[in-house]
């Protein structure tokens, strides 16, 4: 494969080929000497259109761990308003003959496009509100390590689903295992023709009644000037997970964020500190992850 | 030859003297026609058996982009392409730059495409200054100018009461508004139609209500404030039936749709295919069956090509941020045979939807193919197949979705006025 444009585009032997691999490098993590010589003598470029600290140190953690040589290029809007089109931007990269190209763009699509207009290999780190497939696959991984297993099980996914390019990447990782996938939040915040395989509840209660898995979603901001909820403060009281949810919650049910969490909006403090929180062992698998989707993947002979 | 203008059809010879038509003559009559007439060297003789005659097609939704926007379109090549496609005559909308909502635009269209172009131009003005829904444009002016019709076409009038005065303003010019319905708020800046589908992709959707609200708003002030409407490219079911009940109630309401929103529908983005962007979006299969249904029916009166051309480099971006449009003038017309082709319509329905029922709308006063009347006429094999490539596109706007597709029905010859094209090896 030359590229990781989406989940969407993987099947469930790719996607558990990923997750093995992502494995063995969990492993060279916990070592003394983190590194391996694997990709020595190859680059990757971080392209950054949005702002980004987690998902962009990560991926370059992840590269350092497999010796490649890392440039990182955060454009603001900038260059952007000196009318350069992502096309012309994408040659220019290409012309210092990168391996690896990591980009994150708020358009949807942006990846697949550089992706058409590149040999190097290109990872998306997030295409506006399409896939986020690294956050998707270290949050199967970090399932699996829990769970031991990912079919069988009860997700629901909480908050922002339309507008979330992780809750997509996980609908379709989930989607090509025997699951049960929920949406829960407010009706306009959940998409108006859901996909078939996805059960919709507005009532946090009954959408989280017997899961395995509750995954919440950032509940951006900056998005609410468009008035798709009342208050963070309505949402908190709504939908926010508060320590009431151990009353209902099943006793192993795990809970996860992709980060960064809003305590007092989608998590109370009491939860996201308690032991059903894997936060944190998420972003530990991220690094795994990420090297195993750079290790497989293939730059196209120039 | 079919003629819905002058209703008649049948096996004919035309003969075409300077620019003007001096004979239409039923082929039975050939013979003394023959020695009546004196061959000179000056005389081209065209031998169309087995091919049609049609008056000259007219688009009543064209974007020539000049002038403002010569990189994406001119009047030259925008009028050619016509031409190529089978239209003798264009309505051209006012979103140039400047906008067309003064005289002097106007007359430099006009102007422009008396010298430059091929077909007619019949420019639409703005419905308000510089399309922002605020202010009426100077109607009365414009409309003196060679203004046809008026319509904020690109840019959707929100304002409810901005539109009841265009509405009612615009009797006194007997000039149709053309409305581009679309609820802004609703849109909310999506990018495609809303559904399953876009839900997939990652891209923000564009509901149908957005589009079948400010149909049923336009129709109810068109109701209540006795003044035509046109709706422009009608792209829903809803919208089909909230026009097919306004005219059953006898409101004055016209609609047209375009070939892409009978031929295709919101499966031709899923490759994020940027040349499928198009506002209204592509809809579903629903929408395009109540669509070619409401051709049939004749709720919808019109095809027009919305032709909106633009620069490979608006097109050559994430498919969120490319612009809208389909460079359609030289498919619309091939297009729309497949629903003869399908036996959906007759060819006399087709053709009336390409001739007189824009020409009424228009009030343009096309004559058809008739002795005395100027030569405004194509020649079409319909049968003829042909493979689309859009780098032979005259149009300077090369973004299509139907480049490579097999298409049955090529125009061979165009007359207007003292103008012939050849179109044979085109």
């Amino acid at each position: 494969m030359k590229d990781l444009i989406g989940i969407k585009d993987l099947s469930r032997q790719n996607i558990e080929e990923i997750l093995n691999t992502a494995k063995a490098f969990k492993e060279v993590l916990n070592r003394d000497i983190k590194k391996v010589p694997t990709l020595r003598g190859k680059t990757a470029i971080n392209l950054f259109f949005e702002p980004s600290t987690r998902t962009r140190t990560s991926f370059e953690l992840a590269e350092k761990r497999l010796s490649l040589d890392v440039l990182n290029f955060s454009i603001s809007m900038s260059s952007v308003v000196k009318g350069e089109t992502l096309y012309d931007t994408l040659k220019t990269i290409e012309a210092y003959n990168v391996d690896y190209i990591v980009i994150r763009h708020s358009s949807s699509g942006a990846a697949k496009f550089v992706a058409e207009n590149t040999t190097a290999s290109v990872i998306n780190a997030g295409d506006g509100i399409n896939e986020h497939p690294t956050q998707a696959l270290l949050d199967a991984f970090s399932i699996l390590e829990v769970k031991g297993r990912i079919d069988g099980l009860k997700i629901a996914i909480v908050g922002d689903i339309i507008h979330s390019r992780v809750a997509r990447s996980n609908l379709y990782l989930l989607s090509n295992f025997d699951t049960e996938i929920r949406f829960v939040g407010p009706p306009t915040l959940l998409p108006k023709d859901p996909p078939d395989n996805v059960k919709i509840f507005y009532d946090i209660k009954e959408g989280l009644k017997d899961v395995d898995v509750v995954m919440l979603l950032r509940i951006q901001l900056e998005r609410q000037n468009a008035a798709f909820i009342p208050s963070l403060k309505e949402y908190f009281h709504v939908w926010g997970l508060k320590k009431d949810i151990f009353s209902y919650l099943k006793s192993d049910a795990i809970i996860m964020h992709p980060g960064p969490m809003n305590r007092g909006v989608e998590i109370s403090t009491e939860v996201a500190d308690s032991c059903r929180s894997i936060i944190l062992r998420q972003v530990t698998n991220g690094i795994a992850i990420r090297m195993a989707v750079i290790y497989l993947l293939t730059p196209k002979e120039r | 030859m079919i003629d819905p203008f002058t209703n008649k059809e049948g096996i004919v010879d035309i003969f075409i003297e300077d620019g003007v038509i001096s004979k239409v003559q039923l082929k039975n009559k050939l013979k003394s026609l023959k020695t009546n007439s004196k061959p000179s060297s000056s005389v081209i003789e065209i031998e169309a058996s087995g091919f049609y005659v049609f008056p000259g097609l007219i688009d009543m939704h064209t974007h020539l982009r000049e002038p403002g926007y010569e990189y994406k379109e001119t009047i030259r090549t925008g009028t050619l392409a016509a031409i190529r496609g089978g239209f003798t005559s264009i309505c051209c909308m006012a979103n140039t730059n400047p906008v067309n909502d003064n005289p002097e635009v106007t007359y430099y269209i006009l102007a422009k495409a008396k010298e430059e172009g091929s077909c007619d131009v019949y420019p639409i003005g703005a419905i308000t200054k510089g399309l922002k829904g605020e202010e009426l444009s100077e109607m009365v002016m414009l409309k003196e100018a060679g203004c046809v019709a008026f319509s904020d076409d690109g840019m959707p009038l929100m304002n409810s009461l901005i539109m009841r005065r265009a509405l009612e303003y615009s009797k006194t010019i007997d000039a149709p508004i053309i409305s581009h319905c679309e609820d802004l708020y609703l849109s909310e800046n999506g990018v495609m139609n809303e559904g399953k589908l876009s839900f997939y992709l990652g891209l923000k959707g564009i509901p149908k209500a957005s589009e079948e609200i400010m149909v049923s708003r336009d129709v109810i002030l068109s109701k209540h404030f006795k003044a035509p409407i046109h709706i422009a490219h009608v792209s829903t079911k809803g919208s089909v039936e909230i026009i097919k009940k306004a005219k059953e109630e006898g409101v004055h309401v016209t609609a047209e749709t375009c070939p892409h929103y009978f031929t295709l529908t919101e499966e031709a983005v899923v490759s994020y295919n940027t040349n499928a962007k198009v506002n209204p979006p592509l809809r579903t299969e629903e929408d395009k069956e109540a669509i070619i249904e409401a051709l049939k029916e004749g709720i919808i009166d019109v095809i027009a090509s919305d032709h909106a051309p633009h620069h490979i480099d608006e097109k050559k971006v994430p498919f969120q941020e490319a612009l809208n449009g389909i460079s359609g003038v030289e498919t619309a017309f091939a297009l729309s045979l497949r629903l003869v082709h399908d036996g959906i319509l007759n060819l006399k329905q087709l053709i009336e939807k390409f001739t007189i029922n824009p020409s009424k709308i228009l009030k343009i006063n096309k004559n058809g193919i008739k002795e005395g009347a100027e030569a405004d006429l194509i020649v079409v094999d319909i049968q003829r197949e042909w493979i689309v490539d859009k780098e032979k596109f005259v149009s300077l706007g090369k973004n299509t979705p139907f480049d490579g597709w097999k298409l049955k029905g090529k125009v061979l010859f165009a007359f207007k006025g003292k103008k012939t094209f050849d179109l044979r090896e085109q």
